[in-house]
């Protein structure tokens, strides 16, 4: 659990404090982009935290990339686009939700191709085993 | 002194293991009476040691024992009595002097209690028990001592992190080592019968008992950590996805399809290989997660880098106690049969669903967890697996296994009727829908698969409460144990389901600025922020803010939450106030004041309906699991049943398996 992860971080890590993260000041006024900017955020990982996404932390640097990622939306980005900004900035590795292409796909695909796979594999046996019984 | 009679004791249990693993599997190879004899000894003498060592280890932290270097990094003399007692366990050497431990008791256990099982088998499960024994205790003494000593004393210690000290965080890594450990009773099981020490039905109950009893740990275990996390860590959120967290689930889960197929075996004589199999990797599973958490390769690379001889001690341990039993597994499962066949739909099929399904859902979870670790290694890619991940590809094969959840156990055994299942449970059914065009109607913007889940979730309520009812309408006997334990954690999966819809669709969050005097309203309660005052405790300094709530039911109390900086160790905390009910929490978060306004303090407000019912229905599931275990058919004094296959299969030549 987390816990374990901290337990263990403890003498090696700083620790990012736990408070309040997103600030008021930081919001947008229009409603509809303040929720993209949520939404979009929580999809954003804390590059200086532990598998924290920038929504939730409260480190200066997700607040940093909350407001670099709400001007950007505000100077008319798409979802899109605010994404590929971020990545050309900070890499893949911002991203919590991996994108879909290229070596990904494994990792997309693996749940359905697991799923199929153990079907197969199942229905063979229990079909052989049927044959012998 | 203390701490010298602790290392001894943990030296000592070293070659005891060693006796415990040779004596059993050498008298089981022999069939002498006597060794076996010796084996059994030696692993009551195992848990007689490492429970001195760890008392001893626990009275130094009690005592404040500054001549230790675990005491000094992990106490402090300012701590509470209760926080000292859960440092010993909260840190890499004390909770591995626990699990080896909880190692010896599973051994112990089986050695007393044993006795159903033919001596050879219980001999060769105690051979591999010692065997994991020696491989851990080794670990122990010559990786991470925790009895180390450090010249000259310090005068004090670097205290507990402050985040962890915390109640709920102090009981529950030996729950957790319990469940993960416990596991190891059913993979020592499952090599012994490979082994050739025959399959018998003594040896399927064994198999369920232990599972049973790790699994309902393991629930307790998570339940309490999450329950820490949603109150300590300030974000309203239960789960996070976090690969620490991920480690302990995927146990868990092939643990559910353990404990499930474990029944098939018992009654039926069926899935006796796949059985094996399960208890292989649920206990690999326990033991990645220990590698994952202890390597700190998840965490950071660098981190492994710093203390390299760990993780790979623990992976060195992993590859050769999983790859050893998995050969084992491929070279001799081929040599026990199953004994009754069954039609797709059927109860046995169900299970295989069951399986299927939560076999399929681990193996998402592990391939999110280490894929970022893989892609680095192979092209140095450095990408991030999160949470938007998990409930993508996790939470939709998780659906259909809530959808057979009620109707498995009104499946008929071998020949069912799904036809017929789902007549028995239409009422269910009816609620469910209900359910369904309930919440899609009355939220409004509550997303489709939100209703669906929810509807689930009350379908998997109602389904069971009519199992129940017809149950004690059909029969005139009262239902066994084990009938209760199954509807009571099967009812709690439902109540946990609903727990997590609820908190993941309907919460509500608002973050405020607020002056003294200010207030808002969120969700039917108005909040005043009535004023701050200081506060001081054992070990920290708290700021705390008042503030008043008015529910539109009339009711009017107060919550305080507080920021609180530790000293000792330089580090602030949040303690969030909420205010529980079982209809939803009222969670206020007090924040760091970043506004150039002195008066001004910016708390996150947030609304969590249903939320309790997370915790509620994984403590049914943990008590549905104790009820099992109390079935008359479980009992020690348990004469030999007389009945069916297992007759059958306890007069059979143990050599069964050649």
């Amino acid at each position: 659990m987390k816990l374990l992860l901290i337990l263990f971080a403890v003498t090696v890590f700083a620790f990012a404090d736990t408070s309040v993260a997103l600030q008021p000041d930081e919001r947008l006024d229009d409603p509809a982009l303040e929720a993209r900017a949520r939404a979009l955020a929580a999809e954003m990982r804390c590059l200086v935290c532990q598998n924290q996404s920038i929504d939730d932390s409260s480190a200066p640097f997700a607040r940093d990339v909350r407001l670099l990622l709400r001007s950007r939306l505000e100077a008319g980005d798409t979802d899109e686009e605010v994404r590929a900004f971020l990545v050309a900035r900070f890499g893949e590795f911002i991203l919590l939700k991996p994108t879909t292409k290229g070596v990904n796909l494994v990792l997309w695909l693996s749940p359905l191709l697991t799923l199929a796979f153990a079907s197969i594999v199942a229905w063979w046996y229990y079909r052989r085993w049927r044959a012998q019984g | 002194m203390i701490a010298n009679v602790g290392l001894l004791a943990l030296a000592l249990a070293l070659p005891i293991a060693l006796l415990q693993s040779g004596a059993s599997m050498w008298g089981a190879w022999r069939h002498h009476n006597t060794l076996m004899q010796v084996g059994r000894n030696a692993a009551l003498m195992q848990v007689a040691l490492l429970s001195l060592a760890f008392v001893c280890l626990v009275i130094a932290f009690l005592r404040s024992d500054f001549s230790l270097a675990l005491v000094v990094a992990h106490s402090h003399s300012a701590k509470p009595f209760l926080y000292k007692l859960a440092a010993s366990w909260g840190n890499h050497e004390g909770s591995l002097t626990l699990w080896v431990l909880v190692l010896a008791l599973a051994g112990g256990a089986l050695a007393i209690l044993g006795e159903s099982l033919t001596p050879r088998l219980q001999a060769h499960t105690l051979g591999i028990q010692g065997l994991l024994g020696v491989l851990f205790i080794g670990f122990l003494l010559f990786a991470s001592n925790p009895f180390e000593r450090i010249t000259p004393p310090a005068l004090d210690g670097f205290g507990l992190n402050p985040v962890l000290q915390d109640p709920a965080l102090a009981i529950h890594p030996p729950f957790l080592y319990f469940g993960y450990v416990g596991l190891s009773l059913p993979f020592s099981l499952a090599v012994a019968a490979l082994l050739g020490g025959g399959i018998s039905s003594a040896w399927a109950r064994w198999l369920r008992i232990a599972t049973l009893a790790s699994w309902s740990a393991l629930t307790i275990g998570i339940a309490l950590g999450s329950w820490w996390a949603y109150r300590e860590l300030g974000w309203g959120g239960f789960w996070f996805w976090d690969p620490v967290e991920n480690a302990s689930l995927m146990p868990w889960l092939i643990a559910i399809a353990l404990l499930h197929c474990a029944i098939i075996v018992e009654k039926r004589g069926a899935f006796r290989q796949w059985s094996i199999f399960l208890a292989i990797l649920a206990f690999s599973l326990a033991m990645l997660g220990t590698f994952l958490v202890r390597s700190g390769v998840l965490v950071s690379v660098h981190s492994f880098a710093t203390d390299p001889t760990r993780g790979i001690f623990i992976l060195a341990i992993l590859v050769c106690v999983s790859g050893g039993a998995l050969l084992l597994f491929s070279a001799r499962a081929g040599c026990l049969r199953d004994d009754s066949l069954f039609a797709p739909v059927s109860r046995e099929g169900a299970v295989l669903v069951n399986n299927l399904l939560l076999c399929c859902g681990c193996a998402s979870v592990l391939v999110g967890t280490l894929y970022p670790l893989a892609l680095e290694t192979l092209n140095g890619a450095k990408v991030s697996v999160g949470a938007p991940f998990f409930n993508l590809t996790f939470a939709p094969l998780m659906l259909p296994l809530f959808f057979l959840l009620p109707l498995g156990p009104v499946l008929a055994w071998k020949q069912g009727s799904l036809l017929g299942a789902l007549q028995r449970i239409q009422f269910a059914a009816l609620i469910g829908l209900a359910a369904i065009i309930g919440t899609l109607a009355y939220k409004g913007a509550t997303p489709l698969w939100a209703s669906l889940a929810f509807g689930l979730g009350v379908w998997i309520l109602v389904g069971v409460c009519c199992e129940i009812f017809e149950r004690l309408r059909a029969s005139g006997s009262r239902p066994s144990a084990s009938f209760w334990g199954m509807s009571l954690a099967h009812a709690g999966m439902g109540v946990l389901l609903l727990g997590v819809v609820a908190h993941s669709a309907w919460s509500i969050e608002r973050i405020e600025s607020l002056r003294p005097g200010d207030s808002l309203d969120i969700a039917g309660f108005n909040i005043t922020f009535e004023n701050t005052a200081f506060a001081r405790g054992d070990n920290f300094f708290a700021e705390q803010a008042l503030l008043r709530v008015r529910a539109d039911n009339g009711d009017v109390f107060d919550l305080t939450a507080e920021r609180r900086v530790y000293p000792i160790r330089a580090t602030s905390t949040s303690e969030s106030a909420i205010n529980y009910s079982l209809a939803g929490d009222l969670y206020v978060v007090l924040g760091e004041n970043w506004i150039a306004d002195a008066e001004a303090r910016v708390f996150r407000f947030y609304w969590n309906p249903l939320v309790s019912l997370i915790w509620l229905g994984a403590a049914l599931m943990a008590i549905g699991g104790g009820c099992c275990l109390a079935d008359r058919r479980y009992r020690a004094s348990r004469p030999e049943a007389k009945r069916g296959w297992e007759t059958r299969q306890e007069t059979l030549p143990v050599e069964e398996i050649r």
